[in-house]
């Protein structure tokens, strides 16, 4: 099952590396990763998803957690929380199809970031699931080149009555 | 007050109450070792090959119970590190190494002799630190010795360049060390304490599995008495050893792939096992889903990680051994439902059937008349030595035969590289062990192959006049492997021959020890016995039935219950 795993941990050299090398050096899946300082710039928060029985990720967050520089680590499944990747697309963009391609981007309410005569640059931003749903679409207008992040994730609020 | 980079870590040893660095100089370390030189308070051991230092250092841990410390040169001095530190990593031993580094300036040029040893590490390590900044030395000294000595202990690493060693640094007083990030669970919930007495109070059939974790945390006292008032049969790991006594009634000996019948058969038919700092190893459970399987199991140990990795549990107590084991103990006392003389009645059919499986086929092997069989050597080493040596041991077959013939009583007193299996560790471990007890006896159980893994180091046993004893038992094979070849691959014995060997005699003598030689079991006695009179280092070669076997044994991914018998 796909999990997304927040963690803060300390801005510090060669603290990716203590992540990355975990997952190698056990065997653990890395979908996809995505780090960044937070507003404390000592610390970061990096953002992965990975694949695997429960054991298994309960290993990895517990794993996770005993690296020296791990502050905190969040199994996402156990919240409720939005998550976004963003992808840059050049789409091929000649007369016959420069205004489809508009359209198409609008219903996805994405933005055009660089223009030429013959292709557009768009930024869109989503879930997965959308993000492919606009990659299959502009596929077949001709997708010259693209580009993703990896998910970031946040846990909403609670709510309460 | 300013001090040199170098004149800080001498400090910084001091405070820590390092009395004994193991170490080989180097260039990027050239600073250090003046230090050192003027160091009146520290002893330095100058080790003939970097691994040994590392595996010395850990010995020396294991013995003291506390961090052991060894110091060695940038690049080729660092990467020799690596299996001791890998070794120490495996089995939670708490070491801290020191290797030199080029000056930050040149770091990244490949530079002569430099290496990204915190790269190397950082898998095999607890944590580790390239220090880059002068004004950081201090606190990271600091810091990796905490981080070595508490939780689950373990190696960790500081890279020192060469320029950091040459700056002048603030030296500040210690303070106690805070880690935002890092704050071990020491203390056992009391929910869960409770919830698994009340467990424990119910089983009728209940096993008390123990690990390297109980030395660890010195919860061998603890954990005895807990035994003993629970009438609880106890089975140990190769770490374990020493954490119950090995000659007490309720022992089962050791447990696993060459564990003995009845404490293989025990786990396998037991309704409740408690796991105390042991961690479900492969070596030890075997096929898993075979593996206790009719039990509850109640898993106490330090490392969440370590809790349901290999085998689901149903009571996890994250806590140090020590503590979790008196709050059982307390819990028990207090409580009405248990009553010492009920619950030894209680157990005893349970004692019983244990018993008739150790009836049936006790530890043992077929004696020779014209033979030496390694086992009788063991057990003479135990029988001559009152018990009370520290055995350190080498890889394979050697290893197995003095875990299971040498019953430990005491705990600290078994020295072995149980998780990397090192050959070449009992040598430099026995070195290690005799400067934390220059009073004890120590004996290296050896083989033939391991020994000569670092068998170098007789020229720092020569120079810091460490009387150790090694044993070599002698059959010219690669024992284990070979035993596997016999017993798996139709006996072909690929690579595993030793014939071409050193005469062990001559070898002592020319580094000034004492060399003995027996060849026939009444030799063995005489042997040991002036080994043991003698002041000096000695190699005992035992030339031992060269295609004896370690038995029991559960074959790689059996069942523990179906073991090959003597």
């Amino acid at each position: 099952m796909k999990h997304t795993i927040s963690v803060l941990l300390q801005n510090k050299p060669g603290v990716l590396s203590r992540v990355t090398g975990l997952f190698s050096g056990r065997g653990y899946n890395i979908e996809s990763l995505c780090v960044n300082k937070t507003l404390d710039p000592n610390v970061s928060c990096l953002t992965l998803v990975s694949y695997g029985a429960d054991q298994i990720i309960e290993q990895i967050t517990k794993q996770l957690h005993k690296l020296i520089d791990v502050i905190k680590v969040t199994d996402m499944a156990e919240t409720e929380y939005v998550e976004r990747e963003m992808v840059l697309i050049r789409i091929k963009a000649e007369a016959g199809t420069r205004a489809e391609v508009l359209r198409i981007i609008d219903i996805f309410r994405g933005k055009v970031v660089d223009v030429s005569s013959k292709s557009y640059a768009v930024e869109i931003t989503g879930d997965e699931e959308k993000i492919q749903a606009v990659i299959d679409i502009l596929k077949p207008i001709g997708i010259q080149e693209i580009v993703k992040t990896g998910t970031i994730a946040m846990a909403r609020a609670r709510k309460t009555l | 007050m300013k001090v040199t980079g170098a004149q800080a870590l001498m400090k910084c040893l001091k405070e820590q109450g390092v009395n004994v660095v193991f170490g080989f100089p180097g260039g990027a370390v050239i600073d250090i070792f003046d230090e050192i030189m003027k160091n009146k308070d520290l002893t330095h051991v100058l080790v003939r090959h970097e691994q040994a230092a590392v595996h010395a250092a850990d010995a020396y841990a294991r013995v003291v119970g506390d961090v052991g410390v060894a110091l060695v040169t940038s690049g080729p001095g660092a990467t020799n590190t690596v299996t001791g530190i890998a070794s120490a990593y495996l089995d939670s031993i708490p070491i801290v190494v020191f290797t030199g580094q080029v000056p930050t300036a040149l770091i990244g040029n490949d530079a002569f002799q430099e290496v990204d040893i915190v790269g190397i590490t950082r898998p095999c390590t607890k944590h580790n630190y390239l220090v880059t900044d002068p004004n950081e030395l201090i606190e990271t000294i600091r810091e990796a010795f905490h981080i070595a000595r508490t939780g689950r202990p373990g190696p960790v690493l500081i890279d020192l360049p060469k320029d950091v060693m040459a700056a002048m640094v603030n030296f500040t007083e210690p303070k106690p060390v805070k880690m935002r990030t890092y704050r071990p669970t020491y203390e056992p919930h009391p929910g869960q304490i409770e919830k698994a007495c009340k467990s424990i109070l119910k089983a009728k059939k209940p096993v008390l599995y123990i690990g390297g974790g109980v030395i660890a945390s010195n919860a061998h006292e603890e954990v005895t008495e807990f035994a003993r008032k629970m009438s609880v049969p106890v089975t140990m790991t190769l770490m374990g050893l020493g954490g119950f006594p090995g000659t007490d009634p309720l022992s089962m000996g050791m447990l696993g792939m060459h564990g003995t019948y009845f404490a293989n058969m025990a786990v396998s038919d037991c309704d409740m096992l408690i796991a105390v700092g042991a961690r479900f190893d492969d070596r030890v459970t075997g096929r898993l889903d075979a593996f206790a399987p009719h039990a509850k199991i109640i898993h106490i140990d330090i490392d969440p990680t370590s809790i349901s990795k290999n085998i689901g549990v149903d009571i996890p107590i994250v806590a140090d051994c020590k503590h979790a084991v008196a709050a059982m103990n307390s819990w028990l006392d207090r409580t009405k439902e248990f009553n010492r003389d009920e619950i030894a009645v209680k157990h005893e059919p349970w004692l019983n059937k244990i018993r008739e499986w150790k009836a049936k086929h006790p530890l043992g092997y077929v004696e020779e008349a014209d033979i030496i069989k390694p086992q009788f050597v063991v057990q003479k080493l135990h029988e001559l030595t009152g018990g009370d040596a520290i055995i350190t041991t080498e890889v394979g077959q050697n290893q197995m035969w003095a875990a299971q013939f040498y019953h430990f009583n005491h705990p600290r007193a078994f020295l072995t590289s149980g998780g990397l299996g090192v050959m070449g560790y009992g040598f430099p471990a026995a070195i290690g062990a005799k400067m934390a007890a220059p009073e004890r006896t120590v004996i290296d159980i050896a083989g033939d192959g391991s020994i000569q893994m670092n068998i170098q180091e007789l020229a720092t046993a020569m120079q810091y006049k460490c009387p150790v004893k090694i044993a070599i038992l002698n059959n010219n094979y690669l024992g284990m492997v070979r035993q596997w070849q016999e017993l798996f691959y139709d006996k072909r014995y690929s690579n595993t021959g030793l014939e071409t060997a050193p005469d062990f005699v001559k070898l002592a003598e020319a580094y000034g020890a004492v060399g003995l030689r027996a060849t026939r079991p009444s030799e063995v006695e005489p042997v040991i016995k002036e080994a043991l009179a003698t002041d000096n280092t000695v190699i005992m070669d035992f030339v031992i039935s060269r295609e004896e076997g370690v038995y029991p044994m559960v074959p790689a991914g059996k069942a523990t219950t179906e073991m090959l018998l003597v």
